[in-house]
């Protein structure tokens, strides 16, 4: 049986008088899947999530989310959802636990529970020992730790976190990506709006490419790949004593093969997919030595600024 | 109405408000002059009139332009004891208004353009609240302090009026009941007035500044009560603070009606009026 999408946008559209800042959105998210939204600051990334937690109302097409309509039903809608805005937006003059304390209230988290769940939020985002510290003493990582306990504190069936790492230090940013991960594993179902592309790789399962408001691509990172990029590339490690016969064979071959960066591997342009076991059988058929044959796959950076390359060549 | 959300935003901008150094300076300065240092410094006038430069043929030319009900009203008392009255009870009624109306601006000014400056609003925006629930809770966080520091500024004023007074009174002259409708009608309504007009700089304005710098003007017309009070024109009686709460009143309803219409969480966020 198809599960539900969480959420189903029909194209959804929103305009700020002369300017279309979100453009005929179609797309559906899973129960359980991380749904990356990627895109240059300014591509509607930010609109997207206040249209579907109700902040915004459309200008055309409609959205559903948690099976309601965010336009009409906000207010239920937001009870079930947790958004973790681009800046941390915590009252700087309270401290981390009655910052934690308001919005335990805000979101009506069970009297008999708030101190519990405060308690365990502090200890799983490790701001335990700084919890009565004020918020304007904490560093950028703990601010935004802290926003993402508030964020889960009444336990949301679906988070939009935007730009959850935009500012944070390595260590720190890894962290972040770490509790996302392990969010997602409990079982939530996570938008995550990003132009950290290394992040969306790393976390999401599905991307929708945003370009002045429209999706010019959707799909897995994988997929994307195939359609954009019919041709692949393949690196062979061979010994060192087969690499100059190698390279004769697959020139004769009518492969574009030259020895890679790395003098270990000869690495094949443009290569169709469908070749390459074709490819591994003539060359354990020569007895060359043949350590292993690696398919480079194009990382989502790659595929993003071709996506944008190609939209430009468009307009 | 989500009580206990509305609380939890009454309860975070009060935190808030306690913690700037900025908000509450005003905040204690200011009812700390009307409410303490004014009586003190009354209670030292009666020993100016035998001041070089003043005497009592000025006083009575003075009180002789009063309105004839304020001559009435003062016509039982001692000259010295005149100055007192008049100075505590009637010249200084209007310019008590302007506390709560303080109070009430600048804890406006804080909880929406402040909370806009600093950022803090669009989590607000992403809870269950409604609208109308945020507006109100917004409403109540300024307007409570401000109605408490006004009835507990009275006391502090009759406190120290009396005590002030009493070597020359020799009894406990204030308050009236003039005074009493004052603070129990007309403060909450001026302290309405106060964040109600802060209602409608807020949104236009990019920070809490700004926001009391103009929400500031709100004071003048507290002025010319306190100018056409000294000036003859008028005095507070209660026929006449009665009225003046009504009309008071009438404006916070009209500017309350106005900013339940226009307070949305679109309009925060696009930055519309």
């Amino acid at each position: 049986m198809v599960e539900t999408p969480l959420i189903t946008t029909r194209d959804l559209s929103r305009s700020f008088d002369s300017i279309r800042a979100v453009d005929q959105l179609n797309f559906d998210v899973h129960p359980g899947e991380i749904f990356g939204i990627l895109g240059h600051n300014g591509a509607g990334k930010t609109t997207t999530i206040r249209l579907l937690n109700g902040l915004l109302k459309p200008s055309g097409g409609s959205a559903r989310v948690l099976g309601v309509s965010p336009a009409e039903q906000g207010p239920i809608l937001r009870s079930n959802t947790g958004v973790l805005t681009e800046t941390s937006s915590l009252d700087e003059r309270l401290t981390g636990r009655e910052n934690l304390s308001i919005f335990a209230d805000l979101f009506a988290v069970p009297v008999e529970k708030v101190e519990t769940r405060i308690h365990q939020s502090l200890k799983t985002f490790g701001l335990m020992n700084r919890a009565d510290d004020f918020v304007r003493e904490y560093s950028k990582g703990m601010k935004q730790r802290l926003a993402l306990a508030r964020t889960l504190l009444h336990e949301p069936r679906l988070l939009f976190l935007d730009e959850p790492t935009a500012g944070l230090d390595p260590v720190s940013a890894r962290d972040v990506q770490d509790l996302i991960k392990t969010m997602s594993q409990q079982g939530r179902t996570i938008v995550l709006c990003t132009h950290n592309l290394e992040e969306a790789q790393k976390l999401c399962h599905r991307v929708a490419v945003l370009r002045q408001g429209k999706i010019i691509a959707l799909g897995s990172p994988r997929d994307l790949a195939r359609k954009i990029y019919r041709k692949s590339q393949v690196q062979i490690d061979v010994s060192r004593e087969d690499q100059d016969a190698v390279l004769k064979f697959l020139r004769r071959k009518d492969y574009r093969a030259e020895v890679d960066e790395n003098p270990e591997l000869i690495v094949i342009q443009d290569i169709d997919r469908a070749e390459i076991p074709d490819l591994i059988e003539n060359l354990s058929a020569e007895k060359f030595s043949l350590y292993q044959v690696i398919l480079a796959q194009p990382t989502l950076e790659d595929i993003y600024f071709a996506l944008h390359n190609l939209e430009e060549s468009r307009s | 109405m989500n009580q206990r959300a509305v609380r939890a935003v009454i309860r975070k901008d009060l935190m808030s408000v306690i913690r700037s150094k900025g908000v509450m300076i005003p905040l204690i300065v200011v009812p700390l002059i009307f409410f303490v240092l004014i009586p003190v410094l009354v209670s030292l006038a009666p020993n100016l009139v035998s001041m070089p430069g003043l005497s009592l043929q000025e006083l009575d030319s003075f009180i002789q332009g009063m309105p004839a009900g304020l001559q009435n009203e003062l016509s039982g008392y001692s000259e010295s004891q005149v100055i007192i009255v008049l100075m505590v009870v009637y010249i200084f009624a209007p310019m008590f208004l302007i506390v709560p109306l303080m109070v009430s601006s600048v804890i406006a000014a804080d909880s929406f353009a402040g909370e806009k400056e600093r950022k803090t609003i669009e989590a607000l925006l992403y809870t269950p609240l409604t609208d109308f629930e945020l507006f109100t809770a917004k409403l109540l966080s300024a307007w409570i302090p401000a109605v408490l520091v006004a009835f507990l500024g009275f006391a502090v004023y009759t406190a120290a009026a009396n005590l002030a007074g009493w070597p020359l009174m020799g009894k406990l002259f204030f308050p009236n009941w003039m005074w009493v409708i004052l603070v129990v009608w007309v403060a909450p309504a001026a302290a309405g007035l106060g964040l109600a007009s802060m209602v409608l700089v807020s949104s236009r304005v990019r920070g809490f500044q700004e926001a009391n710098q103009i929400g500031g003007m709100v004071v003048l017309p507290i002025l010319l009560l306190v100018i056409g009070q000294a000036a003859g024109v008028m005095y507070f009686n209660v026929r006449m603070v009665l009225l003046l709460g009504i009309f008071l009143w009438g404006i916070d309803g009209g500017l309350i009606w106005w900013g339940v219409k226009t307070f949305q969480r679109e309009r925060l966020i696009t930055g519309g009026g």
